[in-house]
Formats: structure tokens, sequence, C-alpha cells
């Protein structure tokens, strides 16, 4: 049951549960006029205390979309956080108006804390460079309306390894699929750290610092920006940024029927002659993102007894 | 050859690992408590060569999750009329509740105050604990 629930890491839901939440779903896509006042009267609390637009627009959107309404902050200077509040005392506050909430936080584990201090389901919606498991459901979701299974595919990740935690949430959530190759194309500076590969000792994982020679071989590419946030020096930035760029070019090494997917949003390091062959499904994915988040927002709320 | 006098009803923390001893006693604070206590140190042992070893004669109750942490090789002898009755053997604890703090800047508690930090072993060979918020490691120091 995940009603009531609160979703601090892709593993906080079973494989099942995931499976759930892709059906109901794909549903919504294929007739959202059913849903359009599921959650009426149900209030979504957003608190973003680091920027985002399309984390907070996907929720948004999702929560309108059924009906509910939202409130919320979308950088901490124009809330009670500005005045010195704690995240336990803004949370509990919270739960006497709205009925679910979504945070993002520059700090890791501020979610967690949150929810151990609520009354309402939190949801993380990224905090630091550790977990965001809605952009988890979204690869997920993703992966599965297009290729039919999560288990048996050879799964490329290229660029920011380290400090993405779309890469480590996703990563994290595909170990408990079978049969799953993991590449991980980054440069070393950039490597996916020790304890995400300790939880793929039943997998296969190869290490590489380019992409072209495994680019026939990959059922998915999922590409990553190397975020300039993550840096203390602009010197470091400009020397990796380059790194790793997918082109039209390359892409003709790949097979006819890989996807390519991207948590958005892109800088360069996916060429803009990429952005209409077929196998690039990074725009078709932030709309997978909004069914999958109204399905789990629905589920949290309603249980299994929704519209 | 060393004489202490045996405990009436107590405890006797056996198998520090030498060197340690002076440690354990202060994060006990023994060196504050007015009953009868002995911190004897580079004992011969069969098993380890030389220990440290702690005498208490009095019933208190020690924290284990913390002991372990300290040092897991730790025998607890329990005494009762002058008689061993029971031994208890730590080891390093499965989780730890306030008792570390995380070294990561970016975790939450950094910036909050949450007293009650539970670290998850992750791996006993390494010694490695992880924060319960941030998954950083953490190793708690090795004698």
């Amino acid at each position: 049951m995940i009603k009531g629930r609160h979703i601090i890491e892709p593993t906080d839901l079973s494989v099942n549960e995931i499976d759930q939440l892709s059906t109901l779903a794909s549903r919504i896509k294929s007739n959202p006029e059913k849903y359009l006042d599921a959650l009426k009267g149900n209030l979504l609390a957003t608190l973003f205390y680091e920027p985002s637009t399309r984390t907070r627009f996907s929720f948004e959107a999702a929560m309108l979309r059924l009906g509910g309404q939202t409130i919320g902050f979308s950088e901490p200077n124009s809330s009670s956080v500005s005045k010195g509040e704690s995240i336990a005392d803004t949370i509990r506050t919270i739960g006497c108006y709205a009925d679910i909430t979504v945070m993002r936080h520059p700090k890791e584990g501020a979610p967690k804390l949150a929810s151990k201090r609520s009354n309402i389901p939190v949801i993380n919606a990224g905090d630091g460079g550790h977990q965001h498991p809605t952009q988890t459901l979204t690869d997920l979701h993703t992966i599965k309306s297009l290729k039919g299974t999560m288990s048996n595919n050879v799964i490329g990740f290229c660029g920011d390894l380290k400090f993405g935690r779309t890469v480590h949430s996703l990563v994290k959530a595909l170990s408990r699929y079978e049969n799953i190759t993991f590449i991980f194309i980054s440069p070393p500076e950039l490597a996916i750290p020790i304890y995400i590969k300790d939880i793929l000792s039943n997998h296969k994982i190869i290490e590489l610092n380019s992409m072209e020679d495994i680019l026939p071989k990959l059922d998915i590419l999922y590409m990553t920006r190397i975020q300039k946030e993550r840096f203390f020096n602009e010197e470091e930035y400009l020397r990796l940024k380059g790194y790793f760029v997918l082109t039209k070019k390359k892409l003709e090494l790949a097979k006819k029927d890989m996807i390519i997917m991207h948590p958005l949003p892109r800088v360069d390091e996916i060429h803009t002659n990429v952005d209409n062959d077929p196998r690039a499904v990074y725009f078709q994915q932030a709309k997978y993102g909004m069914f999958i988040r109204m399905a789990l927002i629905l589920k949290l709320l309603k249980g299994d007894n929704h519209a | 050859m060393l004489k202490v006098d045996s405990i009436k009803k107590g405890i006797v923390i056996d198998h520090i690992t030498a060197g340690m001893g002076y440690e354990i006693f202060t994060e006990l604070k023994l060196d504050e408590v007015e009953y009868t206590t002995a911190l004897i140190r580079n004992v011969s042992s069969r098993k380890y060569g030389k220990k440290d070893l702690i005498k208490i004669d009095n019933v208190v109750d020690l924290d284990l999750d913390m002991l372990g942490l300290l040092d897991p090789n730790i025998t607890l002898v329990i005494i009762e009329g002058e008689k061993v009755v029971d031994k208890i053997k730590l080891s390093l604890p499965n989780e730890v509740k306030g008792i570390l703090n995380c070294k990561n800047p970016r975790c939450v508690s950094t910036i909050e105050h949450i007293d009650d930090i539970t670290f998850y072993l992750a791996n006993e060979e390494n010694r490695e604990y992880r924060c319960e918020y941030c998954d950083a490691p953490y190793y708690p120091k090795r004698k």
C-alpha cells in the first residue's frame, strides 16, 4: 500500500509498486479526462530551497491536472526559512495546511529529516547530489514504456557520474532488476562513486573514458550534463564540460532502436542536431515524468481508491 | 605481579586492545566516580599478547554500542558475590544512534540540530558506517 508513505529514495518503492505506478501513469496518459477531478479539494505544498523549474513545474502540473491545487515557495528567501526557521518547524507548519508536500533542498538528507517530523507524505524532489526518486520513477517509466522492460538491457551512463544524483538514484533502482549491463562513461574526475558500484555486485559493470566504442552495444544511452554548481572552480568546469558530447555523427554507430535519455536541462552534451532523431526521447521523457508524478501523488493520497 | 582486589559486585571490561584502556576509562567517565575502579594496562594475554583491563566495583549501565564501536574486541564479565555470572562478547554494532556526527559538509545534519543520527554498519571488514541522512561513510578510528 503506497498511501500515506514518504518517498525519499527510489528503493522506498518495491519493484512491484513501481510497476503499479507505471501502469497507472500509462492509464492516465491514455485517458486524462477520467482523472481531471481525482484530487479535487487536495493541496500540494512545493518547498523548493534551491532553484528548479522543471521538477517544480512537473509536480505542479501533475497536481493541477488531477484537479488539486498547489502552494509553496521556489526559493528560500521568499519564506520563513530566510528568518532562520528549521526544516523541522517548516514541515510541521506546512502539515497544518497541505495534504502532501514535495521538497527540494541543497543539503543531503533534508527531505528524510522532514519526513521524520511530518504528518503528511513527503516526496524528495532532489537533495543535493544525493537522491532524486521521482526523476528515477520518470526514467524507469520511460524505459518501461519505450523498451518494454527494465531487465536485459545494456545501459550506458555518460557525463558527470560523480555528482549526478539522477544517475545515482537510477542505478540504485535498476540494481533490483535482472541481467542489466551497466556501462559508466566519464572522465576519471567525474567517475561513478565506489559506494554506488558496490550496489551492483550482481551485475556486469564496465567503466570507460569514451563513448564511441561502446555505442553499438547500447540499448539505452543516459546522458547527463556537467553541472556548473557542483564545481568550486570555473576553470575546472570549463575544462570538463566539453567532454563526451553526443553528435549526429557518433549516433550513426548506435543501434536503430537505442533510446537516448537525459534528465534535462541539456547544455551542450547532446548536440541539437540529434534532437530530431527518433531515438532522442528526452523531451518525451519529461512528459512521462509528469504522468508518473500524477500516478504517485494519486496513490500517496488515495491509495487504490482513485478514479 | 600487580595485585588488585577482586570485585564483589560489578563489571570487568576485559580484552581491551592494549592502549585503548585509558580512552575507554575516560569515555565512561570512570575518572569522575567515587566507587572503586581500576585501569590496568599492558596485562599479558594468551590471546592478544597484551591487553588492557578495567574493573568496576559497582553496578553500572554501560552503552554497549558505544563500547563496541570503540573496541569490538571487548568482553564484559559480570561479577556477583565475587563470582563470574555472565560474559558478554562485544562486536561492532549494526547501528549506532546519537553517538556519531556526520562529517559530510553537504549533510543536512550540518545545518539542523539533530541529536539522534543513526549510522548503519555498511561494511564490517572496513569498519564502515553510513549516515542515515546522506549515506556518507564514517570510519570509527582504529587503534
